[in-house]
């Protein structure tokens, strides 16, 4: 282990680790306001790749036909709901713009030359097609069972992943893709080369979670969320539902995880099946933050990245055993301080 | 021969001639329990109107129900349209404000954020008046002010509650009601809190306040409606039921004694 | 109708199968049989104790991993060399293996509270994945191959239709001993563990005692499940034993109903059926081209969550009329059944609990101040004090729920403060709560059967061997005799959810009663009862206290209080106020002030 190859290891442990922390908020937050462990959080990271990929290569990914119909459904059920109550039925105004904005990117997408389009559009749309999909699978998912216990929304979790990585497989084909590097600079200081990808990864992470923070900092919206997850009735009692604070959750954990995919995939090949992993080591940042600590799941989740792609270089094969069987300590730490409360369910 | 029989009394109720808040014949089961049954109010507007009883009588039951925490039976008519199935984020946004029994603050917050978040729907319907509000609520409550800062957990038990009477305050409602706004109050504490319901009937608010520190909160309402096992056992203005030994009974259980007195 | 019938039933369908069905079906339900062996397990952990664990498919994994190698290593070490001669020797091996480091990962793992735990068990179960996977010695991950089939008295049960018998009968023995199980001593602490552990341990049940059990039970029989498929595979590689399986397991768990020993048949059965039929079938519906089987797979698991989420035998069971229902748990009483030994009771007026000036902090909040107080046998003493007063709090650090921050707590002369609530229980303390603790679904004679926990002796093993039926006699007998001490010796076979509040809260007495406690600590037994609820639960306990018996009250209803109890002790913000005669107390004006209010 000389200096240069100890750099290029950091490098890629920062790398993998930035993302690891970025899904570890994402998964914060999601079970922190709503309850639910968002398995599927790394579908989303394929999902912005190989959307991505499929951009970059010319195709009109057929991803907006599955938008398209979930938005369909979206917005039968808000028909059924206005008919339903005992109020004079009012016409949901909010559908025409949510079939406006299906429609539009459906005729977008099969009419550009895609190929064509800057890095920066190929991103944009990738993000206009992939994350309104968070909202929609919470409403059609969850909501019904908003208040169900938490095996059951586990185990629902676990199946919504499922089913997401046999759509990525219909809509993305078995083969991995990778996607062109957003440029083609390196930097040098002194001995060291950092990849520009990196570069790119570590300051578009960092904007993200500047970001992020101002977001719960500064505007009401991120202080309701975070109320939310404080304290549930005191957040219904001023107004806030848990609908809309459940929607707005997977609506942020469906942005990080498609700029996540978007990030990374330049540097690793991703397949329709590659989420699961990435997530779990997301977990596992989460797990070392307590599920409730920001920024020590944060530096667990970086650590994890770290602690990879150093095992990657001496014990290769036992890399994925070191990792998982290290959350054991965490969590007996964790569980053993802080408190128990017994569910009554 | 005289009739023996004595004429009943006609029964009491809150007349007034704007209502803000009508109940009518409320129940409220847990599973076997009827922990309310057949309760009717009226909250006139700009009255102090008060639920007094002994613990357990219902009456935290009784808030839950209006706001929509709770399924309900019977009739909830706020600000003159009927609420067939209250939820609490509709009847929010219709102006009516709980503060709860237990406070539900936001403890990990800032005493200024919690403040903040009570404006949360007039933010998002556009309404940005909300900072005059803001004025007003430390204005009332000048504590609050100073620990704007600080985090709502680090506060003392009167000045959560002053917390919790502030956040409900920004949102403008029509009809606050308040849950046992007294309890785990030091004496003084509770005088400042009963004088600021006082000043909020003042500006405006009608307040429905439910009380187990039935002294105080017959001194400030002008309606009071005793609560016994999950119904309305007594009514009438709240002048009058202060001095009603009927009162004490349903507090201390002398039955006794209330004959006692009816002998001497 | 008695569950036994159900077992006949399926015994004789078991019976002819083989002889009926193509090899294809016999094929498919030995399977079933081997996945409905390892969510039988999951059942009793996560259905009945509440603990989620997608780690099963790695104890298979063992159980498989361990037959596959003793039967196939030529040069096996000396001490060793014994167990690869037969697949039967290696079941014994692989189950005791199993069971070690069930015990250990338990130990680590049901410390963990909430979410922690199926994260955990996520863990260990993807680290033993990994280890099947990369270990020379067991082949790597392609697997080792050439094992021999199990030999019954001769005979080799290397054919499909031969195995199957074994596998169900094993299956079937599997859901006799967990029906056993559940329906004892034992089982009776197992089932307070989801919704019910501050009870049990109230009333001396050692819950973390019970989770392990179940825990090495699950593993134990996802252990035989591994040995069965190994030697019916004759092959074993890693593939069904990760994470994809275990999640496949909760699956078939929730499918089916996760709370009953039927439901992990039915979800077995059901999620292979499904599996099968969604391959052979949608291919032809929607294109050959598409992997739609998962797509739909996972959708159909979510619709039935949102529109079944106990599963799908509830739903079966109550399709069937009443008549022909099973009756879980009908258990009759023995009425020749030998009452059990009883405690030595106090002399009348003797000290029975003393508490000197305990004070309790909440961090800066002083929650209980300087309290002290006594109670005697044969009397009530009832603690009373508005909202807020501190009374909940001082009723914990009397019961051992909770420690004093200072002061002492002496039950029959001796320091209790810091022992846990068990040990309270052990030396003759009981009590009640104020929301209601009951097991909804265990019906009333089980749930006051709890209370008598500490005075039976038989474990796991006579239970699920039904050698327990003696002592189990005597439990139910003093249960009974409690129920109709307190007058409810006509419910006892009914559910306890289905009871009128103020008869749960005479069963909840009854329970301590069972314990054959000295002191009984009731938290506001007359809240939300009717009047004339009150008046029989006044009745009983002037009964109770004339038979010697020592009784706290904390209670809110002054009706009630003042017309039953021998002294009263007041508390507001904390401290005491006031104590003495009922009349006393009601005239003293710091007490109608706590409970009026302040006057200006």
């Amino acid at each position: 282990m000389n200096f240069q190859i100890a750099m290029l290891l950091g490098q890629d442990g920062m790398t993998n680790g930035a993302i690891y922390a970025l899904l570890a908020l994402s998964i914060l937050l999601v079970f922190t306001v709503t309850r639910i462990l968002l398995i599927p959080q790394g579908e989303f990271v394929t999902y912005g790749a190989l959307t991505m990929a499929t951009l970059q290569s010319g195709h009109p990914t057929a991803l907006v036909w599955l938008l398209l119909g979930l938005t369909l459904i979206d917005c039968a059920l808000d028909v059924w709901g206005a008919a339903r109550t005992t109020h004079a039925f009012r016409f949901p105004k909010q559908i025409l713009f949510k079939l406006g904005y299906a429609g539009l990117l459906a005729v977008l997408i099969n009419t550009l030359p895609l190929a064509e389009l800057p890095m920066a559009v190929q991103a944009l749309l990738t993000l206009a097609l992939v994350v309104p999909l968070g909202p929609q699978i919470y409403r059609l998912v969850f909501q019904p069972i908003a208040s169900a216990s938490s095996l059951v929304l586990l185990i629902v979790s676990i199946a919504v992943h499922v089913s997401m990585v046999g759509i990525a497989l219909l809509l993305f084909g078995p083969e991995g893709a990778r996607t062109q590097p957003f440029s083609d600079a390196g930097l040098e200081l002194g001995p060291v080369t950092f990849n520009s990808q990196t570069l790119w990864v570590l300051a578009v992470s960092l904007a993200l979670i500047i970001g992020l923070y101002l977001f719960f900092e500064r505007t009401l919206y991120g202080k309701a969320l975070r109320a939310t997850a404080v304290n549930r009735m005191g957040a219904r009692l001023m107004g806030i539902s848990p609908t809309l604070a459940g929607k707005s959750t997977f609506l942020l954990a469906a942005l990080i995880g498609t700029l996540s995919g978007i990030l990374i995939a330049p540097i690793t090949t991703l397949y329709f099946d590659s989420g699961f992993v990435i997530s779990l080591k997301g977990f596992v940042g989460a797990i070392i933050g307590g599920l409730v600590s920001y920024p020590v799941a944060a530096l667990g989740a970086l650590a994890v990245g770290l602690i990879e792609a150093f095992s990657m270089f001496w014990a290769s094969t036992y890399k994925e055993i070191i990792v998982f069987t290290l959350i054991i300590p965490f969590l007996l730490w964790r569980s053993l301080t802080s408190r128990h409360v017994e569910e009554d369910e | 021969m005289m009739n023996m029989q004595a004429q009943p009394h006609p029964t009491p109720h809150n007349q007034v001639t704007d209502a803000v808040l009508e109940i009518k014949d409320l129940s409220v089961a847990y599973g076997k329990v009827e922990a309310l049954s057949g309760a009717s109010l009226t909250v006139g507007k700009g009255q102090i109107v008060t639920v007094i009883g002994p613990n357990g009588a219902g009456k935290t039951t009784l808030l839950s129900a209006i706001m929509g925490v709770l399924g309900s039976r019977g009739q909830v008519r706020f600000d003159g349209s009927l609420e067939t199935l209250p939820e609490v984020e509709v009847m929010v946004s219709r102006g009516l404000g709980l503060v709860p029994e237990k406070r539900e603050l936001f403890t990990s917050m800032s005493v200024a954020d919690n403040l903040l978040l009570g404006a949360f729907q007039r933010h998002r319907r556009g309404d940005r008046g909300y900072s005059e509000t803001l004025g007003e609520v430390y204005a009332l409550f000048p504590r609050l002010w100073e620990r704007r800062e600080q985090l709502a957990a680090t506060l003392s038990g009167g000045e959560r509650q002053m917390l919790a009477v502030g956040r409900a305050l920004m949102a403008k409602p029509k009809l606050l009601m308040l849950d046992e706004p007294s309890l785990g109050l030091a004496p003084l504490i509770t005088r400042e809190i009963f004088r600021i319901i006082t000043a909020l009937r003042e500006q405006g608010v009608s307040i429905l306040l439910v009380e187990q520190n039935a002294r105080a909160a017959l001194r400030v309402a002008d309606y009071a409606y005793v609560l016994e096992t999950g119904q309305i056992a007594m009514q009438g203005p709240a002048a009058q039921l202060a001095d009603d030994p009927r009162v004490i009974e349903a507090y201390l259980g002398l039955a006794s004694k209330h004959q006692e007195m009816l002998a001497n | 109708m008695n569950p036994r019938y159900l077992l006949l039933a399926l015994l004789l369908v078991v019976g002819v199968a083989p002889l009926l069905l193509p090899p294809y079906y016999v094929t498919l339900l030995n399977y079933i049989g081997m996945y409905a062996m390892v969510v039988l397990g999951l059942v009793l952990l996560t259905g009945v104790g509440g603990m989620t664990s997608f780690g099963q498919a790695a104890f298979v994994g063992l159980g498989a991993y361990t037959s596959a190698y003793l039967t196939t290593t030529e040069q096996l070490p000396a001490w060793l060399a014994w167990a690869g001669t037969s697949p039967w020797l290696t079941l014994l091996v692989g189950v005791v293996l199993t069971a070690s480091v069930a015990l250990i990962l338990g130990a680590l793992t049901l410390k963990l509270s909430g979410h922690y735990l199926p994260l955990g068990t996520i863990a260990w179960g993807l680290s033993l994945y990994y280890l099947f996977g990369t270990l020379d010695s067991l082949g790597g991950h392609t697997g080792v191959g050439g094992l021999p089939s199990i030999s019954l008295f001769g005979l080799k049960l290397d054919k499909g239709e031969h195995i199957f018998y074994l596998i169900w009968a094993l299956l079937l023995v599997a859901i006799v001993i967990t029906q056993n199980l559940l329906d004892s001593r034992e089982g009776r602490a197992i089932r307070a563990l989801k919704g019910g552990q501050v009870m049990a341990e109230s009333m001396g049940v050692n819950t973390f005692r019970s989770k392990m059990v179940i825990f090495v039970i699950s593993a134990v029989f996802a252990a035989i499940s591994g040995w069965l498929y190994a030697h019916t595979q004759r092959f074993v590689n890693p593939t069904p034993f990760g994470l994809n399986m275990g999640i496949d397991y909760l699956f078939m768990a929730l499918i089916g109903g996760v709370g009953s020993v039927w439901g992990a048949l039915l979800g077995a059965g059901i999620l292979t059926m499904l599996k099968q039929w969604l391959q052979d079938w949608l291919p032809h519906l929607l294109g050959n081209t598409g992997n739609y089987e998962i797509i739909v797979f996972g959708i159909l698991i979510v619709v039935l969550m949102q529109r079944a989420p106990g599963g799908l035998w509830p739903m079966l069971t109550r399709l069937v009329p009443v008549r022909f229902r099973v009756r879980a748990q009908a258990q009759k009483v023995d009425a020749k059944a030998a009452p059990l030994p009883r405690r030595q009771l106090p002399k009348h007026g003797e000290l029975v609990l003393e508490a000197r000036n305990v004070t309790k902090r909440f961090g800066g909040l002083v929650a209980n101040n300087d309290m002290s107080l006594e109670i005697r046998s044969g009397e009530i003493l009832a603690l009373i004090g508005p909202n807020g007063a501190g009374k909940s709090t001082m009723f914990n650090q009397l019961s051992g729920v909770d420690t004093p921050s200072s002061g002492e707590v002496l039950f029959l002369g001796k320091k209790i403060n810091g022992l846990n609530s068990r040990e309270v229980a052990r030396r003759g303390m009981s009590r009640t709560f104020q929301h209601v603790k009951l097991l909804g679904n265990m019906s009333v004679l089980e749930n006051v059967a709890i209370g008598a926990h500490l005075r039976g002796k038989q474990g796991v093993l006579s239970a699920a061997l039904h050698l327990d039926r003696r002592e189990e006699a005597e439990l139910l007998g003093e249960a009974k005799r409690q129920l109709e001490r307190v007058g409810l010796g006509d419910y006892l076979y009914e559910e306890a959810g289905s009871l009128a509040l103020g008869q749960q809260r005479i069963l909840e007495i009854a329970r301590a009663l069972c314990a054959d406690p000295c002191l009984l600590l009731l938290d506001e037994p007359a809240a939300g009862l009717r009047l004339k609820e009150k008046e029989a639960l006044g009745i009983l306990l002037s009964r109770l206290r004339s038979e010697g018996m020592a009784i706290l009250l904390v209670e809110h209803d002054m009706d009630f209080v003042m017309g039953l109890v021998d002294r009263v002790v007041v508390m507001e913000f904390g401290q005491r106020i006031a104590q003495g005669l009922p009349e006393d107390v009601q005239k003293d004006p710091a007490v109608l002030e706590a409970y009026l209010g302040g006057v200006e």
